[in-house]
């Protein structure tokens, strides 16, 4: 832990994914108008940044940073629900199939090589596309197109901790092959798990906000931040601030949870590497 | 008899016995299909006797450390039969095995390497119990901490992580370990290789005094002659994957028969004796167990071979005196 | 035996880890006379290896070296230009056969190739190198890489020089290491635990091969073993270390039969033999980076009053050739 708090780097995105958590859960708070989620007002649309609309206001006269703010909550709904699930379905089939390595798991990993060879987005736009667009099938479409990368990742591991001294030795002292995977092996891997996960959110966000642009997202007036892009399109160049907001709290918030993975990957690699002299 | 292991052997039926134990190994190509087999383990017949120490003594390559694993159950004899207290365990489904093998433990070259870098200590020596006994975890509070004294460590040792402690006390968690389940034969792989010498004192005195206290059978393996001579009654010396000798400890080092152990007795350097390398005799190396020789393998370095060498497979046979030995010219 | 080709004198090396700093060697001096094999032995952490990446110089970028000299030949180690090192002593007048012989060779190379690329570079005809590797220059250097094949007893010298590293035993890989440290035709090999990895049949093989090719060409050997059977087999004389000290040196019949200090006496003592109860030396090994003071040894010794903790001995020479820095010592 003290090493990732002076990676000043990973410090960085630790505090941007704190603001953002803040920002979601008081955003009722923080919102100078929270009632424009829903609410227009046309005469005030299309103004820029000023000392009452801190971004400006969209094309309803909505102002857009009280709408960023209730995004934030969208956003990490959308991230931590998708990511959660690829997860869950991701880590036990690599972990099976490392452990066994037989032709079952050879069969596990054919399948998700089927997933990981289209392009996740192009995946996505047409599951989202099939099935409408709502934030339910965002979600949807994420966990199903995501779960590959985690399942490839914690089978490589797996596959390599599986010849490990202390994992033969748990077998020889008779420890079921269930209790091998879930106590031995995956706190072995989980450093990787954690590192990966943490920037399969920032990812998920960013194929979010490209659903969402492509209009897949949830239904307007949501104010998901991909969605706010795209509705900024035909006001462009002139209303700048109508795009650069969103943008600009997508660009960070990726960016922080990548910030945060490298520093993890930083501070959790080396400690288990480091082992200990005498006889 | 070893040196020092003064407590008598029990006269009954022996604790493991191996009938004609076979291990292959599979050898593939770069496509995965099968060229040959790896013979490590190619008929061996042994029988170890409750409260004895036998030894198992060889170079690389003689199928030494693969019978011990195969004892423990980490690999699958490819034939032949290993019973243990009476029961065949050679065939067992891993979870019919369990049940058996709580007496018959596995000890790793380097014991601290077996246990989790990410489990406490205290956890890790639970855990054995936790898979086996039906204990609650006030009684197995209690047994941890009667083998942690046992192996002369304390309470404080059991919140920590293995590398928070030194190697020599890794090594005798490891073992306090194996100890939980109260085993009946504890296979010993190589305990003291790579150890400086002056440890290897305390680690050999420290197995004598688990024997002791817990009664228990040790299958000593090890390429060192000097520390299987001070440790085992008995001993079997091994080559590529066969029994070539096998008979009471001091017979053997004082009157070797086969050519093989003579050669390697001759070659253990003994500090402040007589100098082997001056006028030591066995040329080559050992053949690639994956491609052993006909008949007897040790033929190709062996100064007596003869025609019937490369025809005839020795066979052990017992001599007078006790001594069981597998070549055609020891009578 | 002849004058001294080495003198290490009083040198001290530490590193820095993150830790702390590690004192790995204090004040060692050694000396090894032309012709004669000596034998560095010592435990695990004693600083042995560390002695001979010093010599060598080969010591990892966070090492620090302090020390009066050490003395090749004429021309002091320590002082010396970097590129007169590079090219005249290392690999040349000094020579390395390294603990493990499966890693020390390139597997992408044939033996042949990592043979004739020693000799471009390190050949004892010292052709310099812009005169260009011409053919009668590749004859003559493969005749003599064949010659020292055969010499190191090496099966079939023309078909192993197309073979790859992995496709020998490590018994030959090891006979293969000492051909190529003898190849330049050094003054001096540094041999690294070298029959640690190997049978004991092979062992015996290797060291009765080592001390003939040292005896007959009259070529110092430097070799730290933590097995003191090995050193009894082609020592003429042996010092022992111990965390960094250098603590004796004796011929190898003193060494072993009348030894000095009580550390080698000890040593002896936990040597698995029928006779003596097994004793070991109770006690850990110390890290450097919080060494004991004075002489290393003395919180594990049994002879050790106050005077060890307080000042490291001095050397002393109880019997003639035979050194020991001790405040009791067994040799009076």
């Amino acid at each position: 832990m003290k090493r990732l708090l002076r990676d000043r780097s990973a410090l960085f995105g630790l505090v941007i994914i704190v603001v953002l958590v803040l920002c979601a859960v008081f955003a009722g708070v923080l919102a100078p108008f929270p009632q424009d989620v829903t609410a227009y007002h046309l005469p005030r649309r299309l103004l820029g940044p000023n000392a009452v609309n801190y971004f400006g206001t969209d094309r309803m006269g909505a102002d857009i940073f009280s709408r960023l703010l209730f995004g934030a909550r969208l956003t990490i709904l959308i991230a931590v629900i998708a990511t959660s699930a690829a997860v869950l379905i991701g880590v036990p089939i690599g972990l099976v199939a490392g452990y066994y390595n037989n032709r079952f798991s050879d069969l596990l990993m054919r399948v998700s090589d089927v997933f990981l060879a289209v392009p996740q987005i192009v995946l996505a736009i047409a599951i989202a596309q099939t099935l409408g667009p709502a934030i339910q099938n965002v979600i949807l479409a994420l966990s199903i197109t995501y779960w590959p990368f985690w399942a490839r990742l914690v089978y490589a591991e797996t596959r390599s901790v599986r010849n490990e001294v202390f994992i033969e030795a748990a077998v020889a002292l008779g420890a079921s092959p269930l209790r091998v995977m879930v106590l031995h092996v995956l706190p072995s891997i989980a450093s990787s798990v954690i590192v990966r996960t943490t920037i399969g959110l920032g990812g998920t966000i960013l194929v979010a906000a490209a659903l969402g642009f492509l209009g897949l997202g949830p239904p307007p007036p949501t104010p998901e931040w991909g969605r706010m892009v795209a509705e900024s399109r035909e006001f462009l160049p002139q209303a700048w601030w109508y795009a650069a907001a969103p943008g600009l709290a997508i660009l960070l918030v990726v960016m922080g949870f990548n910030l945060l993975g490298d520093g993890l990957r930083d501070a959790l690699d080396p400690r288990l590497s480091r082992g200990n002299d005498g006889p | 008899m070893g040196a020092l292991s003064s407590r008598t052997v029990e006269v009954m039926s022996p604790l493991l016995e191996l009938q004609d134990v076979h291990t292959h190994f599979p050898l593939r190509d770069a496509w995965g299909r099968r060229t040959g087999w790896l013979r490590a383990v190619d008929g061996v017949s042994i029988s170890v006797a409750r409260g004895e120490v036998l030894g198992i003594v060889g170079e690389s390559g003689c199928g030494k450390t693969t019978i011990g694993k195969t004892i423990a159950g980490i690999h699958r004899p490819s034939a032949g039969n290993i019973l243990f207290d009476g029961h065949d365990i050679s065939r067992l489904s891993p979870r019919e095995g369990r049940v058996f093998r709580r007496g018959l433990q596995y000890c790793y070259q380097d014991p601290g390497a077996s246990l989790d870098p990410h489990w406490r200590i205290g956890r890790s020596l639970a855990e054995p119990l936790v898979i086996h006994a039906r204990l609650s975890a006030a009684e197995r509070q209690i047994r941890v901490q009667n083998i942690l004294a046992a192996v002369g460590l304390s309470e404080g040792h059991l919140s920590l992580y293995p590398h928070e402690i030194s190697g020599g006390q890794q090594r005798r968690v490891g073992l306090a370990r194996i100890l939980m389940v109260q085993p009946g034969l504890v296979v010993l792989d190589e305990p003291t290789s790579g150890l400086d010498v002056s440890v290897q004192a305390i680690v050999l005195r420290l197995f004598l005094d688990l024997r002791e206290r817990f009664g228990l059978t040790y299958l000593f393996i090890s390429h060192d002659l000097a520390v299987v001579r001070l440790m085992a009654q008995r001993i079997a010396v091994m080559y590529l994957g066969r029994v070539v000798e096998l008979g009471a400890t001091e017979q053997i080092f004082t009157a070797p028969r086969h050519p093989y152990t003579q050669s390697l007795l001759a070659s253990v350097p003994v500090a402040g004796g007589r100098r082997v390398s001056t006028d030591f005799v066995l040329e080559g190396e050992p053949p690639n167990p994956a491609n052993k020789p006909t008949g007897c393998a040790f033929r190709t370095r062996c100064k007596r071979a003869e025609a019937r060498c490369a025809e005839e497979e020795p066979l052990l046979r017992r001599l007078a005196g006790g001594l069981q030995v597998a070549c055609h010219f020891a009578n | 035996m002849g004058p001294d080709l080495l003198a290490v004198r009083d040198v001290s090396v530490s590193f820095s880890t993150e830790s702390g700093t590690a004192f790995v060697l204090d004040e060692v001096s050694l000396t090894l006379r032309r012709g004669e094999i000596m034998g560095l032995v010592g435990e695990s952490g004693c600083g042995k290896t560390t002695l001979a990446r010093t010599i060598l110089g080969a010591l990892p970028p966070n090492a620090r070296v302090r020390g009066t000299a050490v003395m090749f030949e004429d021309r002091d180690l320590l002082t010396i230009d970097p590129g007169e090192a590079a090219d005249e002593i290392r690999g040349r007048a000094i020579t390395f056969v390294p603990q493990d012989p499966y890693s020390a060779f390139n597997p992408l190379f044939t033996v042949g190739d990592q043979i004739f690329e020693l000799l471009r570079w390190k050949s004892p005809d010292r052709q310099p190198l812009e005169a260009g590797y011409s053919r009668a220059r590749r004859q003559t250097d493969r005749d003599r890489a064949l010659t020292l094949l055969r010499l190191v007893q090496l099966p079939d010298p023309e078909r192993l020089l197309k073979k790859y590293p992995h496709e020998l035993s490590g018994g030959q890989r090891q006979r293969l290491m000492i051909a190529m440290a003898l190849l330049p035709e050094p003054r001096l090999v540094i041999a690294d635990e070298p029959t640690t990895a190997l049978d004991v049949t092979i062992q015996a093989q290797i060291l009765m091969l080592l001390r003939k090719l040292a005896v007959e060409r009259r070529v110092s050997v430097l070799l730290t073993t933590h097995d003191l059977g090995t050193a009894w087999e082609i020592c003429d004389r042996v010092t022992v270390m111990y965390a960094g000290q250098a603590m004796e040196t004796a011929p190898i019949d003193a060494f072993f039969h009348a030894p000095a200090l009580p550390y080698t006496q000890l040593l002896l003592d936990s040597l698995p033999s029928g006779e003596a109860p097994l004793r070991g030396i109770p006690g850990d090994v110390p890290n450097l980076v919080a060494a004991p003071a004075g002489c290393r040894f003395h919180p594990r010794c049994p002879r050790a009053t106050q005077i060890c903790g307080a000042a490291r001995p001095l050397s002393t020479q109880p019997r003639p050739g035979h050194w020991v820095r001790c405040h009791h010592g067994l040799l009076r």
